[in-house]
């Protein structure tokens, strides 16, 4: 009888694992090493003023890189000792924020500073691709790290490049090199606001909310009937929303959404730099409303001076404010697009990976903490005081093309003056374009435009003058979403864009559902293709459209669809 | 609650409100194709295989993540449906490599048999596949990692039923890939290194049957066969007390692998890694291939006949020589009941009643108070369902893996508090209410201290004999019985491990214990090595006959058998230097002894110093017979394969030696004359209760270091020690002396080095380590190393540096 079998195995071991056979108490034992001493006492010094709660994973995160700009796997497991997690846990989150560099042993500590180039829409068409190449050829990657980045919500003045925490506007080689030379690389100091808002008579209905001069019915009825959609892309309605809330079980959560990571769009950048307190009202009174104790903002890693703004801002209407406020904290993002998906921003929110939930539950039952949970986007929320002030007439008195209220659109692309432009509700492309952005670009001819970012499909210019609204584009395969509207010119071929979107779609995928992760990637795999088999991609856009858990995986396709649809002179061999 | 009725594929099913459709369906036996959902995991519903066709959603839906609602209509078969699982197959396979000829699940694979059924012909998309390095996770599982489609399984399997996560999801998008944590090199020699990127879990090799594809395989059994060439073999793991339930498979007449087969009164979806590794011995370089007898000229190898003849004669020589008295049995408690009864009728008609199988117990005290057998008065299946617990000199997590799992599950989903009293600070994988740690020489009085508060807190009044043993409670015992005793709890236990059963007065304990499960409504729960129950029950203890048959006269315990040297030994699977608790004295009584048989299925070193002749059985793998649990199942295992070389299944090598020794009753044709020879029904256990604390308590030298003992997870018996990939895990250490810091600074001395063990005249040399979990003055020198064979018991011992 053979007993290859036991030969076998051990052949397996030795050659696999380098088994020393000399002698039992020698033999191969798993690998591992303990903490390093000096990591623990790193760690330590660095987090001598923290507790080890484990929803601020990401924040002790952030603390180890900005200090030592990467994460080093000793400091990982000394992270993980001194907050009692299982050392892949801490791994895990920190490889899947864009934010952190995780550093093998052998590798070399990036450059101190880092050069941020965007390469989403605005900025591709302004020619963020040569910017990149221009810098990858010239000195600076000796001295900096030039890394591309998706959108990092200032497409009015693309190309954006990032130094340090500086953004440099319309950049060029040579802006760049000089920001670099001029030192200043923290991000610049946003000024106080809260006076000029007292000023103009801000926190006057909240104060009056307190005072009992409005009831919660009344406030979620004005709502309703005002008809204040949700501004960050799905458009659910507000008042629905609250009124849900106030039906559930206590304590309630809020989550405000500063996370605007759509390409194109920079609305709540560009408010919050001018009036935090706005946001900050809205929330007050969305929190009086629903009787919720408990808020948390989380802001973007790309808005670092929104950031900062919120914090002293937040401090100084807690000195201001002889009333009573809500827990207010603010949480700090970490490079993930998918983290403004509701339910992906409340995982992050919770220290873990940003992984969209499946619903139901939904999160207005199990959100935050598996608490009820009412979530708004920034804008939606900056909209609450300006209504409640100033009535639903008011707001309904706007509107074009028979709709009403009003929106903030990101305008950028191939315009004279790309920007957010606050316009009636129902604004067609062609009236932004003109009445608002001072007309196309000399020389450019307009071809086509992006309604609602890289999720919201691609329109021809033919369909230059349907109303920019909810529900008003999906009979086109497109929605609105945040309302970032990027205009292209004969200039630019549709297809690209559409490839770009597909790109940042699959570098953004969170890879937990099979549709998504395989779907995007494939998808720009195939896309690059010059004529497009348009069969396979059908059968790939359907499966991602029916098949994925978020909306990330289900609008991916919509691009892609509208170029077949609308520009398929491009993709075809005819 | 009442039920709903839902309609799938026009029939309409029964369910609760709130459960996943794909549990009704799974009830209906309608089948829903999934690789991420597993009944006993979280819902993480990220395959996208399972959509089904729901009237009235715009999309098809996740069955797996999808509650039922009354009058809901589903179709799993209509064209949206099908459409969609067909979608999600063809990406599944996008990037899934075309390797299924090489691959080891291939055949068992669910991936392949639903790619039969959803998947195309050929795939439409030509792009390069996804590829992904493979890590070393250690010597039971291999990778292969491209093969991976991301379902999580495994990382939720480690962090919801092992207790610890060691796998998780690491990087996002398309570069997300299933890792450990992410490690350098080895350190030459690390000892007890709390984090390693080697999956270290003793349940880890269940993660190999969960993985829906080839990405994680068996390691020892990598490329030994294709799973539809090999044979399944019903088998009962004999390596603890769970009695889990397995296929082992073979090819070809020769043992590959061990597979769970499932038995949700038993070991439900689960197998420990013991159970899973352990066949790997049977083609050990080790397996004594034919008998051999000594002579004047040393060791030969000799046929069965020779052999047989050698050892009858030796024996009748002793009885005649010095009486059937001066000999005994040892037997392994691993084996099976009808071994074990012959060995013990073998003993018992040649007259001699010194026959038993606790090697590692110390006490045995009340042998004659004690219940047929010592075991559960719990179901398994009850574990889960825990409210309060105990435990009592108890390591579950590595005595009883998947016992601790159930009882970390009641920890989990039932909030239950649980509290310990230990000698050594173990860790657990669930939380702990109250952990009390004290030295072996304190157990008795703390638990009766704990037994004090109870009486305080119940009013009921103590019994004298415990009161005797009891000093001030402090706040722990106080925190413990408060704890067993608070809120409105229903399931109680009080689970007494392998160091309990093995103290110096393990009878106090018992008695202490039942007294407090008396008063707390609790239940007991010893938790014995192996089929110990079987071996109760079989009579090989000295003191009863199969079934608790009373005997005339009772016979020596293993103890007193070893403790001086008898004139003759019949060894039974056993390798007395590893698997006594008092080696050291078994070895020199053996030594001693004018005539040892050994029947066993390794050679052993010790055994060739002290043995006359070796007979060689059969491996626990390649035996056919029966194994009774801790809750009293009888549960019967098939012989695998063969037995090795000339080796023969225990009870046929037995049954002939009863022939050659010329004794009535050994004429059993077959196992299941054997078998008839004794009755055995589905055992039930009977009150524990009744024994009685015994008042000699034995004296502790308080200034002394004493030596103490436990024996590692897989050191446990010979077929576990020979089972090579076991025996490179984190559970295998090298032996080495443990002191607490507070010891080791008292005596002067550093750990890292070697020192000097003195027990009398023993004196070896061993490695020394901190090891923070033990109390004061407590040396932890492991049993089952052939390093630290030559000493004896919880005894003092001098530790001197070099």
């Amino acid at each position: 009888m053979r007993h290859h079998s036991f030969q076998f195995v051990a052949g397996v071991y030795d050659c696999a694992m380098g088994r020393n056979k000399t002698k039992r108490n020698k033999f191969w034992r798993p690998k591992g090493r303990p903490i390093s001493p000096q990591a623990r006492l790193e760690m330590e010094s660095l987090l001598k003023n923290e507790t080890p709660q484990r929803e601020l994973l990401i924040e002790f995160l952030h603390l180890i890189q900005d200090q030592y700009g990467c994460l080093r796997k000793a400091h990982l497991l000394a992270l993980a000792e001194w907050m009692n997690l299982a050392p892949v846990e801490v791994y895990e989150v920190a490889t899947f924020y864009h934010h952190f560099d995780v550093l093998e042993d052998d590798e070399q500590n990036p450059a101190t500073l880092t050069v941020r180039v965007c390469d989403s829409i605005s900025c591709m068409l302004a020619g963020a691709e040569k910017l990149i190449e221009e810098l990858e050829n010239s000195s600076l990657p000796d001295r900096v790290r030039i890394q591309r980045v998706p959108c990092v919500g200032r497409c009015d003045t693309a190309p954006v490049a990032v130094v340090g925490q500086q953004p440099v506007s319309c950049a060029s080689p040579q802006r760049i090199e000089q920001v670099i030379e001029e030192k200043q690389h923290s991000c610049p100091d946003l000024p106080a606001a809260l006076e000029t808002y007292i000023k103009e008579g801000g926190y006057d209905f909240y104060r009056a909310c307190l005072a009992g001069e409005h009831s919660t019915e009344d406030i979620i009825q004005t709502l309703a009937d005002a008809n204040l959609r949700g501004l960050g892309g799905a458009g659910f309605p507000v008042g629905r929303k609250w009124q849900i809330l106030s039906q559930q079980s206590k304590p309630r959560w809020i989550a405000v959404n500063i996370d605007e990571g759509e390409p194109g769009t920079f609305k709540d950048r560009h408010e919050l730099e001018q009036q935090p307190h706005a946001l900050l009202e809205g929330l007050l009174i969305a929190a009086w409303a629903i009787e919720s104790t408990q808020c948390v903002l989380y802001v973007r890693d790309e808005y670092p001076a929104i950031l900062a703004s919120l914090k002293t801002e937040i401090e100084a209407l807690r000195e201001w404010a002889e009333f009573p406020l809500p827990e207010l904290q603010i949480r700090r993002g970490a490079g993930a697009y998918i983290c403004g998906e509701e339910s992906a921003m409340l995982e992050s929110i919770e220290g873990k990976r940003g992984l969209p939930r499946q619903r139901p539950p939904y999160i207005a039952e199990q959100g935050l903490y598996g608490l009820p949970t009412l979530e708004h986007n920034a804008e939606t929320l900056m909209w609450v005081p300006e209504i409640l002030r100033n009535g639903v007439d008011w707001y309904q008195s706007y509107g074009a093309h028979g709709r009403s209220g009003l929106r903030r659109y990101s305008l950028s692309g191939r315009v004279n003056n790309p920007g957010v432009y606050l316009a009636p509700a129902g604004t067609t492309v062609r009236e932004l374009i003109e009445d608002y952005a001072g007309g196309m670009l000399e020389g450019h001819e307009f071809y086509g435009y992006l309604p609602g970012g890289a999720s919201g499909g691609i329109l021809p210019a033919t369909l230059g003058d349907e109303p920019l609204d909810f529900d008003t584009l999906q009979k086109h395969g497109c929605f609105i979403g945040s309302a970032a509207v990027i205009v292209f010119s004969r200039h630019d071929r549709a297809r690209d864009i559409a490839l770009n979107a597909m790109q940042f779609f699959a570098h953004e995928s969170c890879g937990q559902c099979t549709p998504c992760r395989v779907g995007t990637v494939r998808a720009s795999e195939i896309m690059q293709q010059a004529v497009w088999p348009g069969e396979e991609l059908e059968t790939l856009c359907c499966v991602m459209e029916d098949a994925s858990i978020c909306g990330l995986g289900q609008a991916a396709p919509n691009p892609l669809r509208c170029v077949v649809k609308y520009f398929s002179h491009e993709v075809s061999d005819a | 609650m009442s039920t709903i009725n839902i309609e799938v594929d026009g029939q309409t099913l029964e369910a609760n409100p709130g459960q996943m459709l794909i549990e009704v369906t799974d009830q209906a036996g309608i089948h829903i194709p999934r690789f991420c959902y597993h009944p006993k995991l979280s819902i993480a519903a990220n395959c996208r295989m399972c959509l089904v066709d729901v009237e009235k959603a715009p999309k098809p839906l996740p069955a797996c993540a999808t509650p039922v609602n009354d009058g809901m209509v589903v179709r799993t078969q209509s064209e949206r449906a099908r459409s969609a699982q067909n979608g999600t197959m063809e990406f599944l396979l996008i990037n899934h490599p075309l390797d299924c000829p090489i691959c080891d699940q291939g055949g068992e694979c669910p991936l392949q048999d639903q790619s039969i059924e959803y998947g195309a012909n050929a795939s439409r998309y030509h792009e390069n596949k996804r590829q992904v390095k493979n890590d070393d996770i250690g010597p039971l599982i291999a990778t292969w990692m491209t093969r991976c489609i991301q379902c999580t399984r495994c990382v939720r399997f480690s962090e919801e039923i092992a207790g610890v996560m060691e796998l998780g999801m690491v990087g996002r998008g398309e570069h997300s890939m299933i890792k450990t944590h992410p490690d350098g090199e080895a350190t030459p020699d690390q000892v007890g290194a709390a984090l390693c990127s080697s999956v270290n879990s003793e349940v880890s090799g269940n993660v190999i049957e969960l993985c829906p594809v080839g990405a994680l395989t068996a390691r020892p059994s990598k490329y030994a066969a294709r799973v539809w060439e090999m044979q399944n073999h019903a088998q009962i793991s004999p390596h603890d007390c769970v009695g889990a339930n397995l296929n082992v498979q073979t090819l070809r007449g020769e043992i590959i692998r061990a597979m769970v087969r499932e038995n949700h009164q038993v070991n439900g979806y689960w197998l420990a890694d013991r159970d899973r590794y352990g066949y790997e011995s049977v083609y050990a370089d080790t397996r004594l291939k034919r008998p051999m007898i000594k002579d004047q000229s040393g060791w030969r190898e000799v046929g069965w006949e020779t052999a047989l003849r050698h050892a009858a004669a030796g024996l009748n020589t002793v009885k005649q020589r010095d009486g059937a008295t001066k000999m005994g049995a040892l037997a392994n408690p691993s084996r099976t009941v009808e071994e074990l009864f012959l060995l013990q009728k073998l003993m018992r008609v040649l007259g001699s009643d010194n026959v038993d199988h606790r090697l590692r117990q110390d006490d045995f005290r009340d042998d004659l108070l004690a219940p047929l057998y010592p075991g559960s008065e719990l179901e398994i299946i009850q574990f889960e369902s825990l409210d309060r617990v105990l435990l009592l000199g108890s390591n579950i997590r590595k005595e009883q893996p998947l016992l601790g799992v159930a009882l970390r599950q009641a920890a989990v989903n039932n909030a239950a508090s649980i509290s310990a009293i230990n000698m050594l600070d173990y860790d657990f994988h669930f939380p702990l209410a109250n952990t009390h740690i004290v030295s072996p020489g304190d157990m008795v009085t703390s638990l009766a201290n704990v037994a004090v508060a109870v009486s305080g807190i119940t009013g009921v009044s103590l019994d004298a004999d415990i009161q005797k043993r009891a000093t001030d409670t402090n706040a722990q015992e106080q925190a413990i019985a408060a704890s067993l005793l608070s809120g409105d709890a229903k399931n109680k236990a009080i689970i007494m491990g392998a160091s309990a059963l093995n103290h110096f007065e393990a009878s106090a304990l018992s008695a202490i214990s039942a007294w407090i499960c008396e008063q707390i409504g609790a239940k007991l729960v010893k938790l014995p090595e192996a089929n110990s129950a079987g071996a109760w029950l079989a009579g090989c203890v000295p003191h009863r006959a199969e079934h608790g048959k009373e005997v005339a006269k009772t016979g020596l315990n293993a103890k007193a058998m070893l403790a001086k040297p008898l004139s003759a030994y019949l060894l039974y699977d056993l390798e007395p230097g590893l698997d006594a608790s008092r080696s050291g004295e078994a070895l020199s009584s053996l030594e001693t002894a004018d005539f040892v048989v050994q029947c066993a299925a390794f050679v052993s070193d010790e055994a060739m110093n002290y043995a006359d002749v070796l007979l060689p059985i059969a491996h626990y793998t390649e035996n056919s017979g029966t194994y009774i649990n801790c809750e009293g199942r009888v549960q019967a295992s098939r012989a695998a394969a063969d037995p090795f070389g000339e080796a023969r299944p225990g009870w046929k090598v037995l049954r002939v030696l009863g022939n050659y020794l010329e004794l009535e009753g050994f004429d059993y044709i077959d196992l299941a004359d054997v078998q008839d020879d004794y009755v055995l029904g589905d055992e039930q256990i009977v009150s524990q209760s009744g024994a009685s604390v015994n008042d000699s308590p034995v004296k502790i030298d308080s200034k002394a270091i004493y030596r103490y003992v436990e024996t590692p997870m897989y050191r446990l018996d010979a077929s576990l020690r020979h089972a090579a990939a076991l025996q490179q895990t984190m559970d295998t250490p090298t032996p080495a002396v443990g002191l607490n810091e507070k010891t080791l600074v008292g005596l002067g001395l550093a750990a890292g080095a070697e020192v000097s063990v003195r027990q009398g005249e023993i004196e070896l040399k061993l490695l020394l380590e901190l090891d923070n979990r033990l109390p004061d003055n407590q040396a932890f020198i492991p049993a089952g190393y052939a390093e630290t064979s030559s000493l004896s018991g919880y005894e003092p011992i001098t530790l001197e540096a070099g």
